[in-house]
């Protein structure tokens, strides 16, 4: 096993750690949602709730990189390890964000949705991820030839969390905050772009992966991937608007994303075209873990972007937009998709050199269950939510805020008590893969 | 050129230009301003205490609170001012000065100028389009 590998195995073991981080302070933040009279005292939600958010993130984030620079290695044949770098790299990413995290446990805040740290910290961060980036660029530089189209979309996502997460920082500067419209606008743009710059990493993890179980790289290069790599690349900078219909700027912003974000029916309708291979293909695969989580990912792709192009309709987005089914279509992407892809490619990964015995099986096909059907219950309990809310919301303006969070509840109540299961599915999982150890050569 | 290479380049060269469409013309709207330093030292305070978990501004935050868009425009400052100040059961007191208080308060009488969240009566078109009124409020 080269030394990148191992760098990799590390980062990926401290994203399983910051997963359960993640789905810890969730829970704890949904009980202090439905008992913030009692519990809010004790454990405040202004910083539960960027525990968990931060978590999140930064689990996608860190086994994206260390997939990415697990697989770097077979692609590009280790022509340019740059060791040093991804040492320095590596400990780095994990200090700044143990600091970040810290920083919440401090009430230390940046207040900005999705990174709400202070703004100071931003710089180690694009720093270290920098130097990521760097180290990715110079392992394909190395490549002679056609990319294929993972690499592509890795490339793709490291550069651009670099020039999104800068725009995201762009408030600091006066011009930028001290006009409301811009700001939120800006805020996101930048906030949509960033979501898909991961997203870039993660589904091109996914191709990859694809190909290795298949055993053929041919999907890799065909006019169809790169029609919808491009299709991806345009709905990543132009597809942000529907977080910012109601803002009140220029019409214009709301009718280009309106129109970008309907390209996303051909993705929808491919997935209902391919779905009978992908269904033989799950019986070929069916004692692949990999593969299991790949198709689980892929039930959540169609779940989540059966919303998307729902709330992407302004009519639609004026009753969904501010509600739950926001959270629905956050949490369901984040750990529908994102999650179960990323989880094929951990234990894709551990299983290169770690024999499951029959037991450890047991329980990641357990943990694996746990996760995914109340993640389901779960999903749909905030989609009552945010239909609920919306229905109050338009029906008795007058009414209090509280009044109508009480026709919310019933829902939160389901959503904390699958919330716990999902947990339970996760966690176990992401202990498993902890426990692996790493191969001594 | 390679014609993959073209395309990338293509999005990008569109997507940067259509980026600074939207950090100028895209966003100029004068309702939005932060017309004085208080307004501005509130919005600074509003995010060091992290309002945005629990409220959120034009449908964007979080949902332990109610959206703040338009809470000074239907309750009036002084509502808004005993709220911050003391607290509620669901709120935390954060024992701000007056001066801060005053400071939030002024932020969000900028935030209640802007625009309107939710909208009361959209006009929806046929293909499933809103129009927003831009009107300054009261």
């Amino acid at each position: 096993m080269t030394k990148n590998k191992k760098i990799s195995i590390i980062l990926l073991k401290f994203s399983l750690l910051l997963l359960i981080s993640a789905v810890v302070f969730g829970v704890l933040a949904a009980l202090v949602f439905i008992n913030a009279d009692t519990l809010g005292k004790i454990l405040p939600f202004r910083n539960l709730r960027p525990l968990h958010v931060s978590s999140a993130v930064f689990w996608i984030l860190s086994a994206a990189a260390g997939s990415v620079l697990y697989f770097l290695d077979d692609t590009t044949g280790v022509q340019k390890p740059y060791i040093k770098l991804s040492v320095i790299y590596l400990w780095l990413w994990i200090a700044t964000v143990l600091v970040v995290l810290g920083s919440f446990l401090f009430s230390k805040f940046g207040g900005r949705e999705y990174w709400e740290f202070p703004p100071v910290l931003a710089l180690p961060l694009l720093g270290t991820w920098i130097l990521f980036a760097i180290k990715v660029i110079h392992s394909v530089g190395a490549i002679k030839g056609t990319w294929p189209v993972y690499l592509w979309m890795w490339v793709t996502g490291v550069i651009f969390f670099i020039i999104t997460y800068t725009e995201a920082n762009l408030w600091v500067l006066p011009w930028f905050r001290n006009n409301i419209i811009r700001d939120i606008t800006i805020q996101w743009k930048s906030n949509g772009s960033l979501v898909g710059s991961w997203n870039m990493m993660v589904y091109g993890t996914s191709i990859y992966l694809m190909c290795r179980i298949s055993g053929s790289q041919d999907t890799a290069y065909t006019r169809k991937s790169f029609f919808f790599f491009f299709l991806g690349l345009v709905n990543l900078l132009f597809n942000w608007g529907h977080h910012t219909y109601l803002v009140p700027s220029a019409p214009w912003i709301k009718e280009v994303s309106y129109i970008i974000s309907m390209t996303e029916w051909v993705i929808f309708l491919n997935i209902i075209r391919s779905w009978r291979k992908t269904v033989s293909d799950v019986i070929k695969h069916k004692n692949l873990l990999a593969y299991k989580f790949l198709f689980a990912s892929e039930i959540w792709v169609f779940l989540n972007l059966a919303l998307a192009l729902l709330m992407s309709v302004p009519a639609i987005n004026n009753y969904t937009h501010g509600t739950h089914i926001t959270v629905a279509h956050a949490m369901g992407t984040t750990i529908g998709i994102n999650t179960m892809i990323l989880m094929a490619s951990v234990f894709y990964i551990l299983s290169e050199f770690h024999q499951w015995t029959k037991k450890e099986l047991l329980i990641v096909h357990t943990g694996f269950w746990v996760a995914n059907i109340p993640l389901l219950i779960f999903w749909l309990s905030l989609i009552g939510a945010g239909i609920s809310k919306a229905y109050y919301e338009k029906m008795t303006p007058n009414a209090g805020f509280n009044d109508r969070m009480m026709h919310v509840m019933p829902y939160m109540y389901i959503f904390t008590i699958a919330g716990f299961a999902v947990l339970a599915g996760l966690a176990t999982l992401a202990i498993m893969g902890i426990r692996v150890k790493m191969p001594k050569n | 050129m390679n014609y993959k290479r073209a395309i990338f380049i293509s999005i990008i060269v569109t997507a940067s230009l259509y980026s600074y469409k939207v950090y100028t013309a895209g966003t100029e709207n004068s309702n939005g301003l932060l017309t004085n330093e208080k307004a501005r030292a509130g919005k600074l305070l509003w995010q060091e205490y992290n309002c945005i978990a629990c409220h959120q501004l034009y449908g964007l935050g979080g949902y332990m609170g109610p959206d703040l868009t338009n809470e000074i425009g239907q309750k009036g400052k002084l509502y808004a001012s005993a709220f911050i100040s003391m607290g509620t059961s669901r709120m935390p007191n954060f024992k701000l000065k007056k001066e801060e208080v005053d400071d939030l308060v002024e932020y969000l009488a900028c935030v209640n100028k802007s625009g309107e969240y939710p909208l009361k009566n959209p006009d929806i078109t046929p293909w499933g389009d809103i129009t927003i009124s831009n009107t300054i409020r009261p």
